[in-house]
């Protein structure tokens, strides 16, 4: 592929993904009032897509059970214990991603 | 309360919130400028790519397209395909954006899965959408700097760190419990839960996410329905 066209590629890759990202607010232009509706909808959205972004981020654990979707579930489980127990990001997010690792490594 | 903001003060809590955000990006975009070399594209393609597509998994399909040079067509449908899911994430923060002036346009840019999910847990409080732009601004420059960087010295990297993209995983399972423990309104979670399953058992891990965001909006439409007349009001 010559330079043109892959800087072509990439650059319709953008324009496209920006088009997405900005549809909703070349839907909803200018400073005029948002409908009660999608104002309510952008609120209850970000607890359903964080639902989402998990499973999205497990979505491989069946598949993979044997592998390392059980280690996953194991990490999973040892971040949501440890964060209810102490309520620090960090540690859990720490504590699970090592555990993991350690897992994959040692399997 | 009308004190001069304190920059330093505003990027420092940026980082802090970002930090889980460097771990997953940093790795993962050096596996992407790594594999870009191995694809014959050197590193500022990576970063030419990395700055202005700026999406995780597109980026790695867009590589095979590279390479063997897919038609248009097919580059238009996969990008539409699987960005759609950005949809939904500007929906939460039409008004937020519009507040932030010439911010706005890099905002909606540079919103994806990781920058939506960090920046809904940043209080709401004077400061917000200053700490908002450095945490948007900050996984940029992670992705950004881990695709050059892995285009010019990737074969130097152990690869022994594998499954560190797991920070991720565990920052979504926090800030869920998090949201989980503050509010009384479990439905929304749990919709979500329950679609993106049924989705994932009906369509497959390659192409839920999309089918899941449709359904579950739907679904959040629907209950708000159902709410109206009942009782006004919200969280």
């Amino acid at each position: 592929m010559s330079t043109g066209r892959i800087i072509g590629v990439i650059l319709l890759s953008a324009f496209i993904t920006f088009g997405l990202r900005a549809l909703p607010f070349v839907i909803f232009k200018g400073d005029r009032e948002l409908p009660v509706k999608v104002q309510l909808l952008g609120k209850r959205l970000p607890p359903a897509i964080m639902s989402v972004l998990i499973v999205y981020c497990l979505k491989d654990v069946r598949t993979s059970f044997m592998e390392n979707g059980i280690w996953e579930l194991v990490a999973v489980l040892v971040v949501a214990v440890s964060y209810k127990w102490k309520h620090n990001t960090f540690v859990s997010i720490l504590l699970g991603t090592v555990v993991y690792m350690l897992l994959l490594a040692f399997t | 309360m009308n004190k001069p903001k304190n920059m330093s003060d505003i990027r420092k809590r940026a980082f802090v919130k970002s930090i889980p955000i460097m771990c997953s990006y940093i790795f993962l975009s050096i596996a992407y400028g790594m594999m870009m070399q191995n694809a014959g594209l050197p590193w500022f393609y990576s970063m030419f790519a990395s700055a202005v597509v700026y999406t995780g998994a597109f980026q790695f399909v867009l590589i095979t397209f590279l390479s063997s040079g897919a038609s248009i067509a097919t580059i238009v449908l996969t990008a539409l395909l699987m960005n759609s899911r950005q949809i939904f994430y500007s929906i939460s923060y039409i008004e937020t954006f519009r507040k932030m002036g010439k911010r706005k346009l890099y905002m909606i840019h540079s919103l994806t899965d990781e920058t939506y999910a960090v920046n809904y847990t940043i209080p709401e409080d004077e400061d917000r959408e200053d700490v908002m732009f450095y945490v948007a601004l900050y996984s940029w420059l992670y992705w950004i700097g881990g695709s050059i960087l892995g285009g010019i010295i990737g074969q130097l990297i152990p690869f022994e760190l594998k499954g560190i993209d797991f920070c991720m995983t565990a920052l979504f399972v926090i800030i869920f419990i998090d949201r989980w423990e503050s509010t009384s309104n479990h439905k929304p979670a749990l919709l979500g839960l329950g679609a993106s399953v049924l989705c994932l058992i009906i369509f497959g891990p390659q192409v839920f996410m999309l089918p899941s965001l449709l359904l579950v909006s739907g679904l959040l439409l629907v209950s708000m329905q159902l709410e109206h007349g009942k009782k006004e009001g919200d969280e």
